[in-house]
């Protein structure tokens, strides 16, 4: 450590909220040292404090909320003694932040050379074309290709990952010395996450910002920090330098997480994810002693039960710990009773897209498009799609957003109707027909799991009576006592209470909403269920959870799963064959090892790279992708990669649609690249050291 | 998770009256927090009594000529007092204004449930299935919104002729546009979500995904909006019976009772007054009932 003063210095900080209920102890023990120029990360799932710690620097609660005790000293005075006025000159030019939201942080109607040119004008009192000129530099410093035309451009005329670059360069502008990040890649897709991920990391190197990164993924905060603080239930629990913490993870909760996690070690046959029991407790529901007490596999009664536990330091380096137990506690992620699956035996195929096209019309009436006959054009959400899905099969199709994914989920539902093209589904063409038009065998036999765990669930309806009336429309059951029996069995196989029947939705955690969500979609025995994106807004210990659910129910029933995702880590451990999509095209589909491997397509390439992994001992190939994906309105007319494809070879790839190309029966790449050359590609992941698998 | 009950089987049984009543009881409960709400729900409350019991409350008959232009607290010859003073026929006010309430109460709720129903069927019709349905509604719907409110009642009630039901179609007629503009804002919102979807690809209906899945999720923002639409058909009925297109006489109707005694207003305020009060006095419960459920439907 160094001997400089330390720049932002957190003590036995307490925070808590004041409402109707009374006070809400959202914080309550919380000490951090940051040094200049250094950059640490603070972890945890949603409800565990981090992004009040944040707004707790910036000194900016809300009317509700307060610091109850403890101190936050920056730059070696309490933040409490800074008047109004004081704070003001704070943010801004000492400390910045930037949020999730890129386009939230950004003024729609001011262009955003106008809110960039502020901050130094505000700031440091620059006139206007000094300001314009510093703007500028600073835009080509967050690798932005043309700034003069980003500076011109209005927010929502430059795409999402552009966006939170400028937002980032708005906040360097200010020269902070302290830079707050809440979740700034959660809202970007996969490939650009990546390159905003690079460019985070760099700007200590060369700004010398400290930060604080929030985040609760993993994989990132070990891409990005220098230190990392773990946090549960308003407490930091574990706190030390990235590799110590990956590494040898001390708390239980530490290691429960990396047990959630999917990393490339993972196999859902022979070593399953082992999600951690329970749900974070409510703030005024925390138990006595050790917070994570109850969901703990090395809880004593008696000892972690007794009083508040202190953080403790467990070596020199600065790895802390808040467990009492810590040095019983094994070093490695606990071996739980894993339960190994048998590999499934796959059936005869039961979905079948050949050709499938769907076209969405725009009609444009203005006067231009009348006279130059282009009066409707088409968003080409699907273009000739071709795969199959077996029973018993897991097949996921993964992709950016805008690739056509839930395009073709919606196709395969009824909601929408094919342009062109067959789908074929357990002997009947559906391409055509409607939810309306379906028999109720039809119906019955393809359901979904949704995405968004607040809207899966009607408000209004209780539990029981939601996952009844799919059980009497599909003729399951018609006697309402056999119904609620039936429903009741349901509940018991996603392993909720039964005496969830009786309640609403908003009782719910979402956890648990989307447990409802998989029991109502195998309420009617379906052949198939479609799960559109499950568990991406779950927290990571929830989401290991109901991914095991979702196989077990799999399995039990012999169902055929779709998986939809934009998530490699979690296809690769869930799926058995992969549909890689960009811009409404299969660029590659094969079994998962297949996908994973070369010969790779470069867009799964890439798209492999941009995954975030938590493992310190897996090393990947950097492919950071330039450009945007290109409007559907008007895809290239080539390949649709070949725009942001940095394997391109020539005029071919932008005129000529690539061939598909087998090394296997089931493994499809379409490129141009012959396959010989891309056999040759390095793989992208590399195990360092360690016994990790593959 | 909780450990689950393998033996306890419960008897959930499908929303019965008694848990609606249960439901109702809470949110009055919440309501009970916001001072406004309660100020109002004390004023509605004291309306629905004087409106309930008015035979018993009423110290005079309503229609009986006693003893013209009799200021307020005269003593009545023959027993009693006429504590708001009489008219200018002699009729007592305030057995008018108290029975005049039984009008006022049975028919603003009639004619704001009838917009109600018209609005929230249109608004459903015209959001949900979009497209050509939508343009249409909403086509009728600016039409008649296009119109000064007062010339639509009036064209109305001179067309049809001027009676308590007449009152009520004229209500519903101007103002479901409105409430369809309402719902049919919330539906389009409502209808992408995914629970939606779910009741899509399960074979249901349109008419029970629009009945069942989306309407209940409506219902916060139109309960408040319907509170503070009864208060402007109270204003409605009365501007109505001012304009002698209330109730027929001789039967007592606030803004008739205020119609009628309007030119001797300045020498006898009383005939005036308190039937205004009456009229302000009961919007005011309205809105300030408004006011609270707002306050409860924020929080949720």
């Amino acid at each position: 450590m160094s001997d400089e003063p330390p720049l932002l210095e957190i003590e036995n900080l307490c925070i808590s909220y004041f409402t109707r209920a009374g006070e809400i102890p959202a914080v309550v023990d919380f000490s951090m040292t940051l040094h200049a120029g250094e950059s640490i990360g603070l972890v945890g799932e949603s409800g565990c404090g981090k992004s009040t710690v944040a707004m707790a620097i910036m000194q900016y609660m809300g009317h509700n909320g307060g610091i109850v005790g403890g101190s936050i000293r920056f730059k070696g005075r309490d933040l409490a003694s800074y008047s109004a006025k004081e704070l003001r000159r704070l943010r801004g030019s000492e400390v910045a932040m930037i949020y999730q939201e890129p386009m939230a942080a950004l003024n729609p109607s001011l262009t955003l050379g106008s809110q960039l040119i502020e901050v130094p004008m505000t700031h440091e009192g620059l006139r206007r074309s000094e300001a314009y000129s510093r703007a500028v530099e600073m835009l080509s410093d967050v690798r932005l290709s043309d700034p003069e035309r980003v500076m011109a451009a209005y927010p929502h005329q430059i795409s999402g990952g552009q966006q939170q670059r400028v937002v980032i360069a708005m906040a360097l502008l200010g020269k902070p010395s302290l830079l707050l990040l809440d979740e700034p890649t959660t809202a970007l897709d996969v490939t650009v996450e990546a390159g905003i991920v690079n460019l985070i990391a760099d700007i200590s190197k060369k700004f010398g910002t400290a930060q604080i990164y929030i985040s609760h993924n993993l994989g990132l905060i070990l891409s990005t920090c220098e230190r990392v603080c773990v946090m549960y239930s308003g407490e930091a629990i574990e706190e030390g330098r990235i590799v110590d913490l990956f590494e040898r993870p001390l708390h239980p909760y530490t290691q429960g997480l990396f047990g959630c996690i999917p990393l490339p070690s993972c196999d859902k046959n022979a070593r399953p994810l082992t999600p951690i029991r329970g749900q974070l407790p409510l703030p005024h529901e925390r138990p006595r002693g050790c917070y994570f007490g109850p969901r703990c596999d090395y809880f004593r009664d008696g000892l972690c039960n007794r009083e508040l536990i202190p953080m403790s330091p467990s070596d020199q380096s600065g790895h802390r710990v808040r467990c009492l137990r810590w040095q019983e506690v094994p070093g490695e992620t606990p071996e739980r009773v894993v339960v190994a699956r048998e590999r499934i035996q796959v059936g005869e195929e039961v979905l079948r897209a050949t050709g499938l096209q769907k076209y969405y019309p725009i009609h444009d009436r203005s006067l231009a498009a009348l006279i130059s006959g282009k009066g409707v054009r088409y968003v080409k959400a699907n273009e000739t799609l071709d795969f199959g899905a077996c029973v018993r099969e897991t097949v996921a199709i993964v992709g950016e957003s805008g690739c056509g994914k839930s395009t073709f989920a919606k196709v395969l539902m009824g909601l929408e109707t094919a342009t062109d093209g067959e789908l074929h589904f357990a002997g009947d063409e559906i391409s055509r027909s409607p939810v309306r038009k379906r028999s109720p065998q039809q119906l019955g036999s393809l359901q979904m799991v949704f995405q968004n765990p607040n809207e899966t669930l009607n408000p209004s309806h209780t539990i029981g009576a939601q996952i009844g009336r799919v059980i009497k429309k599909f003729g399951v059951e018609s006697d309402p006592g056999k119904i609620q029996q039936r429903v009741l069995e349901l509940l018991d196989t996603v392993k909720l209470p039964r005496d969830f029947y009786k309640r609403r939705p908003r009782q719910l955690s979402g956890g648990q909403k989307q447990r409802v969500g998989i029991a109502r979609a195998f309420a009617g025995n379906p052949k198939m269920v479609v799960a559109d994106e499950p568990i991406s807004a779950l927290d990571v210990s929830v989401a290991a959870a109901v991914t095991e659910l979702l196989m077990d129910i799999q399995r039990e029933h012999g169902t055929t799963l779709l998986f939809i995702s934009h998530d490699l880590s979690v296809v690769r451990y869930l799926a058995d064959r992969i549909v890689v999509m960009y811009l409404g095209q299969i660029m590659e589909r094969g079994t998962t090892e297949q996908v994973f491997a070369p010969p790779y397509h470069p867009y799964t390439e890439a798209l492999l790279s941009a995954v975030p992994i938590a493992d310190p001992n897996v090393k990947k190939r950097e492919i950071v992708l330039e450009g945007n994906i290109p409007s559907a309105l008007n895809p290239p007319k080539g390949c649709p990669f070949a725009t942001r494809c940095p394997r391109k070879i020539g005029d071919i790839c932008d005129n000529e649609m690539p061939p598909r190309k087998s090394d296997h029966p089931r493994h499809v790449i379409a490129c141009h690249i012959p396959l010989e050359d891309l056999i040759k590609v390095e793989p992208v992941f590399r195990t360092v050291a360690g016994e990790a698998a593959e | 998770m909780t450990d689950i009950g393998e033996t306890a089987t419960p008897a959930p049984s499908a929303p019965s009256p008694g848990a609606a009543f249960g439901r109702a009881i809470r949110s009055f409960a919440l309501l009970r927090e916001s001072g406004a709400g309660m100020v109002g729900v004390g004023l509605i409350a004291l309306w629905v009594f004087v409106a309930l019991f008015a035979p018993l409350v009423a110290p005079f008959d309503p229609n009986a000529t006693l003893q013209p232009f009799a200021k307020p607290g005269t003593v009545y010859a023959q027993g009693g007092t006429f504590w708001l003073g009489t008219d200018h026929i002699g009729r007592d006010i305030l057995s008018r204004i108290i029975w005049g309430s039984r009008a006022v109460l049975f028919y603003a709720p009639l004619a704001t449930a009838s917009a109600y129903l018209v609005g929230i069927l249109m608004g459903l019709a015209a959001g949900y299935f979009r497209g050509k349905m939508d343009e249409f509604l909403s086509f009728i719907a600016n039409v008649i919104l296009s119109f000064p409110v007062l010339v639509l009642y009036i064209l109305v009630i001179a067309t049809i002729g001027a009676s308590g039901i007449n009152i009520v179609i004229a209500i519903t007629f101007a103002s479901a546009p409105g409430i369809m503009r309402i719902v049919r804002g919330l539906v389009l919102d409502l209808r992408n979500r995914d629970y939606v979807a779910a009741a899509q690809t399960r074979g249901e209906s349109s008419w029970y995904i629009m009945l069942v899945e989306i309407l209940p999720n409506a219902r916060g923002p139109l309960i408040v909006d319907a509170c503070l639409r009864l208060g402007y058909v109270i204003i409605t009925i009365g501007v109505l019976g001012f304009l002698g297109l209330g109730l027929p006489p001789p039967d007592p109707d606030w803004g008739g009772m205020i119609n009628e005694t309007r030119s001797m207003a300045l020498a006898f305020p009383h005939m005036t007054i308190f039937p205004c009060i009456a009229i302000s006095s009961l919007i005011l419960g309205f809105n300030m009932l408004a006011d609270g459920l707002r306050e409860i439907a924020i929080r949720d």
